[in-house]
């Protein structure tokens, strides 16, 4: 155990350099947190250990910290991170039946992921994209005045591809 | 490192440079082909845009045009917008493939494209912005530069006065005149609570302490609203400025911006203000040689609407859970690191420098008796002309909604507007006339809140929509008090069984009673006010309510559980419009048939419903 901590350590180059750009005091936690969803796409476990060496803070306190966020997430996301957004501008132009007819098709709710690892579904909180209402996104790209025809059509493409 | 002199040398050459921009009468040569970079716009291809234009002009080698980014210029709705200046011409909904003809018609021959130009209210195409009736009743204070200057580039900001107040504050005026000219002005937090700006800087300056600090709230976390992501955005510099001024006034020197994650753009461009006002020596040590220092840093949030409370806040910057403190301690006494510390809203920020340059009078001019000013409105839900508005205080909701908004869609009725978001409350159809400030939108049960305004239609059923809110505070409460993390929970419930048809007369007593002990003993902003859209919704549309736990109905349809959708044969005009737009082929009928609900294919999602223009499904 010890040795495979050692070993994810020196592999991941940028775990490196993050522990070289952040001073280790506790305020920068949320911060580092944020640059290690995006690299990732979640929080590892075994990270969030790593962490907790770094920054002299115990794990717990970390786990609370990401658990609490809706930004970090436990589980990696999909291939295609599809996020709805329910903020309620895209609520009242109908985001309800983007979202019923994503979990329809890909058979997964809100927060998880399909088997391959290709899909996983998100509800967002308001994108900003209010005149496009409503919007869905796939990896941060805005798809809006969405139909539920058009989310159809984007993922018979995606769903084509290998 | 820029002198004072430098600047000014700067503002002058760059103010004559840009005056097309705001001077449509500008003899200059001279084109600017402004593309707006707001997140609107951004999602829906500008920087293609951008790009084109750069390129055709460069292989035509035209001379005397540029292509600028600049910020919001409101109308999300016709995005992505382009607008020619000096002559103002407005182009909506403008695709990459239509940058040829803009350059080879407009800018070469002179010509306007009319097919691009923007079709108002009336039906009229619109020549140029000033015609528009979106923009006729705005008056910009906050968003006065957005639109107008290039964010990224600090010049452009100088040029239009950018960085004098600062240079007026620091050389001329000592920091009680600064909050003398604050207070007089009557500014209110522009967060939603309005708490006066100048009372709260007044209450940090008072406190003594080795650190102080100023933070600028930009965690916009209520759904549906964009104000303070358009502002930062478009003009960041005028935020970073207030900031140096208000750190001054209290004597802070650090300062910290927290930025929802959400925002990547807005975070971007706030990061290149701060590093170009560095180069200049506008952000640093003995900054125009007045003895004052001032650092600044960003700190992103990451996805929780209780950060946007001031103390909740802090704790988050601070690294830790966003949970509460409990107050008193006012931050103004004990905030970051328990030193004191002025937090401010980012729409409050902006106001301050034109307020320093033009005067307390001048801000005292607009606006109601109570609260001065202006106010900046995410505008949105079933509204035609959806995107960001600035309206002076007293502006009534009708003039929000018909004037700048061009009324509701597909000739619907309008049936209420949520303002102040899930802290917020419904205002009805009855109160359309209210003059909109603090006071009087508290009075009718709602608040003004940060600024998002979703106008709703009369598709929209009121129970869901409570139960939307209560979804969101519940998933968002903090966990930290049991009225707040169990007691929303149970309203929840309540509203479930509501919709889904299992409710009962007494629920709605037991909502009430509920929504009251909340308010009362919740920790922090978001318990006390989460009952609020309930509590306005029961006292608009008790109706509605009554009619779900009683009638087990739902008359929009909204409720799948308690609604059929069926067609009335004698309105049904045979159109087939509803059969093109069904998703699930749900619609029967043949070609000049009348079309019928085939009940158990249908899912009840309701488009059918939007698209009849005869009223004909129901």
């Amino acid at each position: 155990m010890e040795d495979k901590k050692k070993e994810c350590k020196c592999k991941d180059k940028f775990l490196d350099e993050l522990f070289k750009t952040y001073l280790p005091i506790k305020d920068n936690l949320i911060q580092m947190l944020n640059e290690i969803q995006e690299h990732y796409g979640y929080v590892p476990m075994d990270v969030q250990q790593q962490l907790s060496e770094f920054l002299n803070m115990p794990m717990a306190e970390i786990y609370g910290v990401v658990t609490f966020y809706s930004r970090f997430s436990l589980k990696p996301k999909g291939k295609y991170s599809i996020s709805v957004c329910l903020g309620t501008a895209c609520y009242v132009k109908g985001a309800q039946k983007i979202m019923d007819r994503l979990q329809e098709r890909l058979k997964i709710n809100e927060g998880e992921t399909t088997e391959d690892g290709k899909y996983s579904i998100e509800a967002q909180r308001c994108v900003g994209a209010c005149g496009l209402a409503p919007v869905f996104t796939i990896n941060g790209k805005v798809y809006g005045k969405a139909t539920v025809k058009m989310l159809d059509q984007v993922l018979d493409e995606l769903d084509a591809e290998n | 490192m820029k002198t004072l002199e430098e600047i000014q040398k700067i503002r002058e050459e760059k103010r004559k440079e840009l005056d097309l921009r705001v001077n449509t009468k500008s003899d200059t040569r001279e084109k600017h082909i402004l593309v707006c970079h707001g997140t609107g716009c951004t999602s829906s291809d500008s920087p293609k845009i951008l790009e084109t234009f750069r390129k055709i002009i460069k292989e035509k080698n035209i001379e005397n045009v540029r292509v600028i980014k600049t910020g919001c210029f409101g109308l999300c709705a016709k995005g992505p917008i382009v607008i020619i200046r000096p002559e103002d011409t407005f182009y909506a909904m403008v695709k990459p493939s239509d940058c040829e003809e803009i350059i080879q018609k407009h800018i070469i021959e002179g010509e306007v494209v009319t097919r691009l130009l923007c079709k108002d209210i009336d039906g009229k195409k619109a020549q140029s912005l000033d015609e528009l009736s979106f923009y006729k009743k705005q008056k910009r204070i906050a968003l006065k530069n957005c639109g107008v200057i290039d964010p990224e580039n600090i010049d452009e900001y100088i040029a239009f006065d950018g960085y004098k107040a600062l240079e007026k504050v620091l050389k001329e005026m000592t920091p009680e005149e600064v909050i003398d000219v604050i207070s007089k002005s009557g500014l209110r937090g522009r967060g939603g609570a309005g708490f006066p700006t100048g009372k709260k800087w007044e209450l940090t300056k008072a406190n003594e302490a080795d650190q102080k600090y100023v933070v600028c709230n930009a965690d916009e976390g209520d759904p549906g609203a964009f104000m303070d992501r358009s502002i930062l955005e478009g003009d960041p510099h005028s935020v970073l400025e207030a900031m140096m001024i208000a750190a001054y006034c209290i004597g802070a020197n650090k300062g910290c911006i927290y930025v929802r994650a959400e925002y990547p753009i807005a975070v971007k461009r706030f990061q290149i203000a701060i590093d170009q006002a560095k180069e200049y020596g506008i952000v640093g040590k003995n900054i125009f040689n007045s003895g004052f220092d001032f650092d600044i840093e960003i700190r992103l949030g990451a996805g929780a609407f209780v950060c946007g409370e001031e103390t909740a806040l802090l704790e988050s910057i601070e690294g830790k859970r966003g949970q509460p403190r409990v107050k008193p301690p006012y931050p103004a006494a004990a905030g970051l690191w328990g030193k004191p510390t002025l937090i401010n809203n980012v729409e409050t920020y902006a106001n301050v420098t034109r307020i320093i340059l033009n005067g307390a009078e001048w801000y005292l001019s607009i606006g109601t008796e109570k609260s001065k000013g202006t106010k900046v409105f995410a505008l949105g839900g079933n509204v035609n002309n959806i995107g960001l508005v600035e309206v002076p205080m007293g502006t009534t909701l009708r003039e929000i909604v018909y004037d700048i908004g061009g009324g509701i869609p597909n000739n619907r009725e309008f049936k209420a507007a949520q303002t102040g978001g899930p802290s917020g409350g419904c205002i009805p159809k009855q109160y359309l006339d209210t003059p909109i400030d603090y006071e009087s939108l508290k009075e009718i049960g709602s608040m003004m809140g940060s600024g998002g305004m979703i106008i709703m239609d009369d598709t929209k059923c009121m129970v869901n929509l409570s139960k939307f809110y209560l979804e969101f505070t519940v998933s968002e409460s903090c966990g930290k008090c049991t009225p707040c993390r169990i007691g929303t929970k149970r309203m929840l419930e309540i509203l479930e069984k509501l919709c889904n048809g299992k409710g009962e007369e007494a629920d709605i007593e037991k909502l009430e009673i509920l929504a009251q002990n909340i308010i009362k003993s919740s920790v922090c902003g978001l318990g006390q006010t989460a009952p609020n859209p309930v509590i306005s919704t029961l006292k608009y549309f008790r109706d509605e309510f009554i009619e779900h736990a009683v009638d087990k109905n739902c008359r929009t349809k909204e409720c799948k559980a308690i609604s059929k959708i069926e067609i009335y044969p004698e309105k049904c005009k045979s159109c087939g419009l509803c059969q093109k737009v069904c998703p699930v082929n749900a619609i029967q009928g043949e070609a000049r048939e009348k079309r019928a609900i085939n009940q158990e294919k249908c899912i009840k999602c309701g488009t059918c419903l939007a698209s009849c223009p005869f009223k004909a499904i129901g």
